[in-house]
């Protein structure tokens, strides 16, 4: 296979993944913290009010970070999910097994930050529009792959069933993204991720962006722990995972 | 790549592509009924419904908004640029409710063409901005500067 690169290659043997997992869990733990704290501060504490919201505005330091979060870990379970069906890599399974809860905790946290914000700036906790009832699919579709990917006995299988699942999900994905441009919606535009200039001040950006990296390496930090497991348990007969527990079990 | 990998490559591009086709048919098909609301000029063209409840958006007109000294009830119009409608409504208001704000009211259309809402709701904008830099906005605006950028 010339067209995957050799270290590539290498990592997707369980073995090598497991130990790179490892390593990059703790260094993206440390990261998102660090980037947590920084982001929390300067968004809470430090950033200017709105100019129409007040201080509600400060809940978008949480709400569109995980929002961005909740589409950027379907793209990615879908993709590997994919990968693991097309060329049979265990651990691309997995990653993509390990990414749903992550997802769906995301997507759960856009949800609820948004009613709680709706409710004192709109008007109301819930309107079914077309950007709130797409991102209430995408939870479905996060929780549906969970249950699929646990009812099916024999890990290929489910590996194949939740790939497919996975890819038909992925079409809601611009429709997230644009709907509040396509349909007339209560959600407001884009205000960072268009190709126009953010219409947001920039020292209300730095906060955002500074917890779009944080959440972003919290997701790793977690998928990487979440794979390993799932990988240990899935090799719980082969002589790697043996070696690694001492040979006391797996016999 | 060997046969079977290229044949389950094939199928993955297949499903997405499928969907995808289908989605798009699908959402085209029901595009009206995932509006959210009916704009003024479409009230005014009779598109909306006569018969029940339904929801128009727009902007709140200057100058256009009349509370009941005695009561919650209000009465304003919503344009979208080219027609305006007149709204009444009982009850509390959100508290980004302004002139020159989006909102979103939900009601019935009465026999002269005003909407009896029963709920009312404020869409806000994209922009996030500290209150000084929408004083600075303002204040050129009113010493006149032109090309004045959102910042």
């Amino acid at each position: 296979m010339s067209i995957i690169p050799n270290w590539l290659h290498r990592l997707s043997s369980p073995k090598n993944f497991y130990r790179f997992a490892g390593i990059a869990s703790n260094w993206c733990g440390w990261i998102a913290l660090v980037l947590i704290i920084a982001g929390l501060y300067y968004g809470l504490v430090d950033s200017p009010p709105d100019y129409q919201q007040g201080d509600s505005a400060r809940i978008m330091y949480v709400h569109v970070p995980a929002a961005w979060m909740s589409m950027f870990v379907y793209v990615v379970m879908a993709s590997s999910a994919a990968v693991g069906m097309i060329w049979r890599i265990k651990a691309s399974s997995a990653f993509a097994n390990a990414s749903a809860p992550v997802g769906a905790m995301f997507t759960a946290l856009a949800l609820l930050t948004g009613m709680l914000w709706g409710k004192p700036m709109w008007g109301t906790y819930w309107v079914w529009d077309a950007r709130l009832t797409s991102e209430l699919i995408l939870l479905f579709l996060y929780l549906g792959y969970m249950a699929l990917n646990s009812a099916i006995e024999d890990r290929e299988t489910a590996a194949r069933a939740t790939a497919i699942l996975a890819l038909v999900g992925v079409v809601n994905i611009p429709i997230i993204h644009y709907s509040v441009e396509w349909w007339n919606t209560l959600h407001q535009g884009a205000t960072v991720t268009k190709l126009d200039k953010p219409s947001i001040h920039i020292s209300m950006l730095i906060p955002l962006l500074l917890m779009a990296f944080a959440f972003k390496f919290y997701y790793l930090s977690n998928v990487f722990r979440r794979a390993r497991c799932e990988l240990l348990e899935r090799e719980q007969g082969k002589l790697w995972v043996r070696e690694l527990v001492g040979g006391e079990r797996g016999e | 790549m060997r046969t079977k990998q290229r044949n389950r490559l094939i199928l993955a591009i297949v499903i997405v592509a499928f969907v995808a086709v289908s989605a798009a048919l699908a959402l085209t098909a029901l595009n009206k009924n995932i509006n959210l609301f009916y704009s003024p000029t479409m009230i005014v063209n009779g598109e909306a419904p006569k018969d029940r409840m339904f929801r128009a958006g727009g902007m709140v007109s200057v100058g256009s908004v009349q509370r009941d000294p005695e009561t919650l009830a209000v009465s304003f119009r919503l344009n979208d640029g080219a027609n305006e409608v007149t709204v009444k409504y009982k009850g509390i208001l959100p508290d980004l409710f302004r002139e020159e704000q989006g909102i979103v009211v939900q009601g019935k259309l009465a026999p002269d063409g005003t909407i009896i809402a029963s709920e009312v709701l404020a869409k806000h904008d994209e922009n996030y901005m500290p209150p000084e830099v929408q004083e600075a906005l303002d204040t050129a605006k009113k010493m006149g500067v032109t090309g004045a950028e959102k910042e």
